[in-house]
């Protein structure tokens, strides 16, 4: 069973004064998330991640399409009782203290009320607000809004966990803070949906991503995949520029300084260049394949135009 | 379902105690009521009927105030700020947060009025030195000031449901004084014809009838409000707020979040 089955799901706002004009938001989506699975939303600003994810929260109506969680309709408010959800630069009711805060959100989920004080205090030590005491949130920095934010998405113990850009706005130090409680979710065995357009998170915590782009989706597949898709590229160092010319059909691009010379060239060309900088009697100083990388990966698939079917 | 309604209920109250213009708004009703005996002097032997009148009504009017100030941000205002995200992506139907963001504001109104009321009493046995069982009758006039309330809450929160709190705020007040004026709106409903006499009887059926409940001057005078009348008003300021409170619930449920 997958733990998100979204069926050409889409949104469409409609604009102008008699509402006639129809602006898609997210072109039909189809995607699926495997149960303990970390999965990354990867887009632009304004690409429809965040649209999505409140399609997938109830808190706007899809144009058409239909989602599952954990094999539920995404409509069924009992399925809430299994999902947690972060959204994007958070805002809480700032007259309360974290743990009346959490209390709160503990009713809600209808986490039971025996041990939910017990619950509440293990989770602030967990987040790393374990002495804020009874300070209002209204005094609360950003990382820590965020460290609450992320305990009222796990407060109800849920299987299936949305994050809405975790990291946005946050100090290096609040990245660091952040991420490793998502790892922590992760080794947990919880399944993550994160959206993000901060690749570097992505690449460091997902199992997988998609790529959206003008709310419709461009890419999906496995991290390491997909890294390695857009690799394949050597990069060689020698001395001798005067061998530059006997390679220069290998060569995607070459820089020299001095005598030394840095050439990339495809890893398939690799042996057809060494020879010719060996007959040429050229000093090779190194040879280093070269790893692609997400960024590369999601530059692709955010300038180009066909769509991809998941 | 209970203890979700009933959390929602407890942290709208929370929020309104907590809310430091609250309780200047209380303040100033005690200020007020404390002064009273200073009109009463002005006006020879009707210091009773001066503070009852400045008493009960101020009871009234600032509940209303409150119930308009507060009310108008009770559901924009979490729409605004996003906290509803964290609220709907829970098992909380959207019915029950209406429901419980209403009884929140009631609770808060009652316990205003409660402690305006003790304030409105002191003040009573301050000017009079004695309470007399007459002065018991007075707290029909708070019964129906509260019966008010319910109503202006649900009326309030309907229009909170679908409009920005400034528009919210002028058509919640435009309703309060038209209500206030419904005897009158009725007589003229009355006394008209053809399409505009209908169009001013459905008008003055659909607009809250706060002219009924406002039985100030009956008390201040010392008459009895009869029992049928508690009764009937009862009936009709819970079926009032139950409909528009439905209203705000069918609204809400249909509205895409911004």
């Amino acid at each position: 069973m997958h733990a998100i089955e979204i069926q050409g799901l889409s949104k469409n706002y409609f604009v102008g004064f008699w509402k006639k004009w129809a602006l898609p938001a997210l072109k039909p989506l189809d995607l699926t998330v495997e149960s303990g699975e970390t999965f990354g939303f990867l887009g632009p600003n304004g690409a429809g991640k965040t649209t999505t994810l409140k399609l997938l929260m109830g808190i706007i109506f899809p144009t058409a399409g239909a989602a599952r969680v954990l094999g539920h309709d995404f409509h069924d408010p009992e399925i809430k009782h299994k999902i947690g959800f972060l959204p994007e630069q958070p805002y809480f009711y700032d007259y309360l203290s974290a743990p009346e805060l959490l209390d709160y959100y503990a009713q809600l989920s209808g986490v039971p009320s025996a041990g939910r004080k017990q619950r509440i205090g293990a989770l602030l030590e967990r987040v790393g607000l374990g002495d804020v005491g009874k300070k209002q949130l209204r005094k609360f920095s950003k990382g820590m809004l965020q460290r609450v934010g992320i305990a009222q998405a796990i407060i109800h113990n849920p299987e299936v966990i949305f994050l809405d850009e975790p990291m946005s706005g946050l100090d290096p130090l609040g990245r660091h803070e952040v991420r490793d409680l998502i790892q922590g979710l992760k080794d947990e065995g919880k399944t993550i949906f994160f959206s993000t357009h901060i690749l570097s998170d992505a690449e460091a915590l997902c199992d997988r991503v998609a790529v959206i782009h003008k709310g419709e989706l461009r890419g999906v597949g496995v991290v390491n995949d997909l890294r390695s898709s857009s690799a394949g590229k050597t990069e060689v160092i020698w001395q001798g520029a005067h061998a530059l010319a006997a390679v220069v059909q290998y060569a995607m691009e070459s820089h020299v300084t001095g005598d030394t010379v840095r050439v990339i060239a495809q890893t398939e060309s690799l042996d057809p260049l060494l020879d010719r900088l060996r007959q040429q009697q050229a000093r090779l100083v190194s040879v280093t394949p070269l790893h692609g990388t997400l960024e590369e990966y999601f530059l692709s698939k955010t300038s180009e135009q066909e769509p991809v079917r998941a | 379902m209970t203890s979700r309604l009933s959390a929602i209920t407890l942290n709208t109250f929370r929020e309104a105690v907590r809310d430091r213009v609250l309780y200047n708004l209380v303040l100033f009703v005690l200020l007020l009521v404390a002064t009273a005996p200073l009109f009463g002097q002005i006006s020879i032997d009707i210091e009773r009927l001066v503070l009852v009148n400045v008493g009960l009504s101020s009871i009234s009017l600032f509940g209303v105030i409150i119930a308009i100030f507060i009310g108008i941000g009770l559901v924009s205002k979490e729409i605004e700020k996003r906290t509803l995200y964290t609220i709907l992506c829970r098992p909380v139907r959207r019915w029950e947060f209406i429901v419980g963001k209403y009884c929140g504001l009631v609770m808060t109104l009652v316990v205003n009025a409660t402690l305006m009321t003790v304030g409105f009493y002191v003040a009573l046995l301050v000017t009079a030195h004695h309470l007399t069982a007459s002065d018991a009758r007075l707290l029909v006039a708070v019964y129906f000031a509260i019966l008010e309330f319910l109503m202006m809450t649900a009326v309030t929160l309907l229009f909170s449901s679908f409009s920005t709190p400034i528009f919210s705020a002028l058509f919640a007040f435009a309703l309060f004084v038209i209500g206030t004026f419904a005897d009158d709106l009725r007589n003229f409903a009355a006394a008209s014809q053809g399409v505009i006499g209908l169009i001013l009887t459905a008008a003055a059926y659909v607009v809250p009838n706060f002219a009924s409940l406002n039985v100030i001057s009956q008390v201040a005078h010392d008459q009895p409000v009869p029992g049928n009348v508690v009764l009937f008003n009862t009936l009709y300021a819970l079926l009032y707020s139950a409909a528009v409170t439905a209203g705000a619930v069918l609204i809400f449920e249909r509205r895409n979040l911004k």
